[in-house]
């Protein structure tokens, strides 16, 4: 597949997982797949990084679920925060682990999983949706009942994957890039490059195929967030996508030379 | 920076994981010296030792685990903080449109459930000290808190080991009023009678500081 066919499989209104960590590993070609597609009313649930800052800035992320939006080098997603400060986006906000759990829950058909990540916090307060939970077993421990999420699509970044999607991740951290697929009705992976045969230790063959569903090669396509060991961060130009999401005047710029295109003109523009 | 380390005296084999620069040296300082047994971070995914060589895997997901078992004790920041220990890193103002996104909750919910938590506050000052925090990420004894041990700031160290488990003054740093830091607390302080004062690093803490951890003198640009 290629990306825009991936993206054209969405629809308005859905709940899309994604994959990666802050600015880590992202699904970057796939994000700009949607920022060129006319999807609206998303609900974006992610360990947030530029991912959300896009499609909260092209007006096409509804809601997010997350507990940060974060750049990692750079602490504040910039144009997350101007969102927030706008009022243009609404927040599910959650504790890491508890957005971890809810993608358990998910993956595993179950309706919530306990956790006490999030008693006595504001998050219960911003969230009272959320439920408590009561042990039924002699200690009667008082639980938050965190409810699964439930995703329409994942989409997730990988090092390698072969063409049935099978998926390969060969840096430090798997992120939970698995649970957004099992969570999710359908997932598709995009890869640095799809090979005939995936060699490497075992514990690196993250996806299987019954958990993907779409694969494409795009080949520096999480730039420009980190993808050990092919490349790492282009901390060269997060500083500039930084500093543009900082003025409308100069967003548009960025989003003129760098957004408009498809992707092989976007690669050849970062060049 | 030897007051941050101090917060992790004790702690035996627990997972550090400071936030920013000064509690990252206070961790590794009391790694080199005093708590020897500490597991250290390269802030991906390896456990490292005091010169950077993995001794261990440890993503996210395995950091939930050991988070919720209890086996770790981070030193956060903190954009608000009140007496009781509640925490604010989300935002300033209404929750619902508020007037300066911050970092978000992040684990601050789960991590003050579940392990012992200090801060690191680089300016104290009662905007930071205040006596109401605009959205509770970390939460105070009055909220359920497992265990706060210290809050450094650069005027001084609190704890909470009163009998109604609100802030009060440990010491002050060398060279500072007991005054001084109420008047940058926005809520009234225990105080004890004396008021002890932290101590400085030790001739050997100093040299570690000055010739391993921080040559470049980076911690002095934290507290600029």
């Amino acid at each position: 597949m290629t990306p825009d066919e991936i993206v054209a499989e969405l629809r308005d209104g859905m709940t899309i997982g994604i994959g990666g960590w802050g600015s880590r590993r992202k699904p970057m070609a796939l994000v700009r797949a949607i920022l060129r597609a006319p999807l609206k009313d998303l609900t974006i649930v992610s360990y947030a990084g530029p991912d959300v800052g896009l499609l909260v800035a092209s007006g096409q992320a509804r809601r997010v679920v997350t507990g940060f939006a974060s750049l990692d080098s750079i602490p504040l997603e910039p144009n997350f925060r101007r969102a927030r400060q706008e009022g243009t986006v609404e927040l599910t906000e959650l504790d890491e682990g508890m957005l971890h759990w809810g993608l358990l829950a998910a993956a595993h058909r179950l309706p919530f999983l306990p956790i006490r990540a999030g008693l006595g916090s504001g998050v219960l307060e911003v969230n009272p949706e959320l439920r408590m939970v009561r042990s039924p077993y002699q200690d009667g421990e008082e639980l938050v009942a965190m409810p699964a999420l439930r995703l329409d699509a994942a989409l997730v970044h990988m090092n390698r994957a072969d063409a049935a999607g099978n998926g390969q991740y060969l840096g430090p951290d798997p992120y939970f890039d698995d649970l957004f697929c099992l969570a999710a009705e359908r997932a598709y992976v995009s890869c640095e490059r799809i090979v005939p045969s995936l060699e490497g230790p075992p514990q690196t063959l993250l996806l299987n195929r019954a958990m993907v569903h779409g694969v494409t090669q795009t080949p520096n396509g999480a730039h420009f967030t980190s993808c050990v060991p092919d490349y790492g961060r282009d901390e060269a130009f997060q500083k500039r996508y930084a500093a543009a999401a900082a003025d409308p005047e100069e967003w548009r710029r960025f989003t003129g030379q760098y957004l408009q295109g498809d992707e092989a003109g976007y690669q050849k523009a970062i060049q | 920076m030897v007051a941050c380390a101090e917060a992790w005296r004790g702690d035996g084999a627990t997972l550090a994981s400071p936030m920013g620069l000064i509690p990252s040296l206070g961790a590794r300082l009391a790694r080199l010296t005093f708590a020897p047994d500490l597991l250290l971070t390269d802030g991906e995914a390896y456990l490292v030792d005091e010169d950077g060589q993995v001794e261990g895997w440890l993503p996210y997901a395995k950091v939930f685990t050991m988070l919720a078992a209890g086996r770790r004790h981070v030193m956060m920041g903190a954009a608000q903080i009140d007496r009781f220990g509640n925490q604010n890193i989300s935002c300033i103002g209404d929750w619902r449109r508020p007037r300066a996104q911050l970092l978000g909750v992040r684990g601050a919910p789960g991590n003050t459930v579940n392990h012992p938590v200090s801060y690191w506050v680089p300016k104290h000052s009662p905007r930071v000290f205040t006596g109401h925090v605009d959205m509770v990420c970390g939460v105070g004894y009055d909220r359920g808190a497992r265990e706060l041990r210290a809050v450094v700031t650069n005027l001084a160290v609190l704890d909470f080991g009163t009998p109604e488990r609100v802030m009060r003054l440990r010491s002050v740093h060398p060279g500072v009023e007991v005054d001084e830091v109420l008047a940058a607390t926005g809520f009234p302080l225990a105080v004890p009678d004396p008021v002890p004062v932290t101590r400085l690093p030790t001739a050997a803490e100093l040299d570690l500081i000055r010739t391993r951890l921080d040559p470049g003198g980076a911690r002095e640009r934290e507290l600029a």
